[in-house]
């Protein structure tokens, strides 16, 4: 059952060979065998959960179910979910029950899926290790001395050890896709505008965007379709036709361009991970995919550019913590200005605080044009690289991350050593653009590496087909750490 | 372009987050070295280049002036750290 994916599961329901209630019992007693190891979830809440899976059920029951009623989910703790603890990984939310529910949620919620419990995150989605989390690092379900990935490390842990077959996440700088690659689980962050952010805690609101990781790029297109859709209460959701994102999966790849930018292929790129990159070209080319050198050559400018964006961004969504109307407040405090600077200190954590500072330096006056202005028009830069590329290609194919996982507390002494390993994935948050991660092979010391696949604005069916494809044709998706 | 320990402060205090003396010179050499990555910016050429500060090139919504919104005051201050008579109470603000 643990290995099953969402398209099993809602099969099995359907065949009525197995009731929400019994999926939820058997993943929540896992979950509780396996998460004191892996610290993938924050909160958990069985009474809760076996509600949602009885109304799941009774809704069945009444002829009512849609194809994924009663299938267990888990989300990340940053999109608000009524009821739930909402903390971003944070002390700052530590005591945040939430008023009311992310968009992402009620969608869950509509189509019937049964909430397993919500998972550990970089604070404030601020991270590409999970080690910047107030409730602790999660291990990597590979290798418990090496990181998940993160953000959304929590996420792509409990996929890759089978708590739970499918789990929300965000992706702003990589979020969703490193964790893919690093956990060896199959992840896509949509175009911007695609899924709403209403609801979901802001970090660098022109580069948020929900998505999810999953077994399978099929599974990923059955959540896309859930998550997916215009909402007038997010002013950057793009009103466009519905559509079907599973609808293509079955396209053969023969006389697919698929784009190779000679900046990702070039130094900084272990061994083991340009290997497997190669290996799955080779794939996509018995598949009859045609590759084709592109260039995207201000790929090295994202890491500045997203380094003033999106801290600057962040300063200003994360003043809204000020310990007035919810969340922490220091309990010892003179005046008002006193209150939110202590306030501010014990909430957020160390890297949180870097971030701010950052974006509130380059955001200032004198400084505005020079920084942030500045890495505005870089973006337009990287933007335009790929609408070049998009001519001579249908796909982009590259890595994910230079290395596999590396280990918990390698780098977190150096910030600036974190950030140089986004370079391959903050590109595509700077244009947009949609973006997968699917397994592709494993590190010489076992852990899993991942393919990128970037896709032109909207064309998430493309992508999930060409992953799908690669899937038919391999067999890293299927394999799972022995826990 | 180095930050020096008065502009950490400066800054602290424009973030309003609270930064001990001795904290003070470890955030700054970290801020100093991510500055020195993004300074890398610098080189390249930008003029003519229109900033783009979102990835579609959307106009902002409008919509009927009309009120949605229900009240929910009850609720909301239900999460709050401190609150008196139906507001949000603070450290006196107006002397």
């Amino acid at each position: 059952m643990i290995n099953d994916t969402l398209k099993a599961l809602s099969q099995q329901l359907a065949d009525k060979a197995v009731s929400g209630e019994e999926l939820a019992t058997a993943y929540l007693d896992r979950i509780e065998a396996l998460n004191p190891a892996l610290n993938a979830f924050i909160t958990l809440d069985r009474d809760k959960t076996l509600a949602e899976a009885r109304a799941a059920d009774a809704r069945r029951a009444r002829g009512e179910a849609g194809p994924l009623t009663g299938v267990p989910l888990a989300h990340k703790d940053i999109f608000c979910q009524q009821g739930w603890k909402t903390s971003c990984g944070s002390r700052m939310l530590d005591n945040f029950i939430s008023p009311y529910d992310a968009n992402v949620v009620e969608r869950c919620k509509a189509a019937g899926m049964v909430t397993l419990g919500r998972t550990n995150m970089d604070e404030f989605a601020m991270g590409s290790s999970n080690e910047n989390s107030w409730y602790g690092p999660v291990k990597n379900p590979w290798d418990p001395a090496a990181i998940p990935g993160g953000s959304s490390g929590g996420s792509a842990a409990a996929v890759a050890a089978r708590m739970t077959p499918v789990a929300t996440a965000t992706d702003t700088g990589g979020s969703i896709r490193q964790p893919a690659s690093h956990c060896g689980v199959t992840g896509l962050k949509p175009t911007y505008g695609v899924v709403s952010r209403y609801g979901m805690v802001a970090f660098a609101s022109s580069l948020d965007q929900g998505g999810m990781l999953a077994q399978t790029a099929e599974d990923c297109a059955l959540m896309l379709n859930v998550m997916a859709g215009f909402d007038r209460r997010d002013s950057t959701s793009v009103e466009r036709p519905a559509e079907d994102y599973a609808r293509d999966l079955q396209r053969p790849l023969a006389g697919l361009r698929v784009g190779l930018p000679r900046e990702y292929f070039a130094d900084g790129l272990s061994a083991d991970v340009a290997q497997a990159v190669d290996a799955a070209i080779a794939e996509l080319k018995k598949l009859g995919a045609q590759p084709v050198e592109i260039g995207l050559p201000n790929t090295e400018l994202s890491i500045p550019s997203y380094y003033v964006i999106a801290p600057a961004e962040a300063s200003s969504n994360l003043s809204r913590y000020d310990g007035v109307r919810y969340g922490h407040r220091a309990a010892d405090y003179g005046d008002l200005i006193d209150m939110y600077e202590k306030t501010r200190a014990e909430g957020f954590g160390a890297e949180v605080k870097r971030r701010i500072m950052v974006g509130t330096y380059v955001l200032s006056h004198g400084y505005y044009d020079a920084y942030y202005i500045k890495a505005q028009k870089i973006r337009r830069l990287i933007a335009n690289d790929f609408t070049a590329a998009f001519g001579l290609c249908d796909v982009i194919l590259g890595p994910v991350a230079p290395t596999a996982a590396f280990n918990i507390g390698e780098k977190s002494s150096d910030p600036v050593e974190m950030y140089l390993s986004d370079i391959y994935t903050l590109s595509v948050n700077l244009a947009g653009l949609p973006g997968m991660s699917v397994p592709a092979g494993f590190s010489a010391n076992g852990r899993p590496i991942g393919l990128q696949l970037i896709g032109n604005y909207f064309d998430e069916a493309r992508l999930l087909n060409v992953a799908h494809q690669f899937q038919l044709a391999t067999g890293w998706h299927r394999q799972a750490p022995k826990l | 372009m180095s930050l020096t320990q008065q502009d950490v402060a400066r800054i602290a205090k424009l973030a309003r987050i609270a930064v001990t003396e001795e904290e003070i010179e470890a955030v700054g050499q970290q801020l100093n070295t991510i500055f020195g990555l993004i300074e890398k910016m610098q080189a390249v050429n930008t003029d003519n280049v229109e900033p783009m500060a979102h990835p579609q090139d959307v106009a902002l919504r409008l919509r009927a002036d009309a009120v949605t919104e229900t009240d929910q005051r009850e609720r909301f201050l239900s999460i709050a750290p401190q609150t008196q008579a139906g507001l949000f109470l603070v450290p006196k603000v107006i002397e």
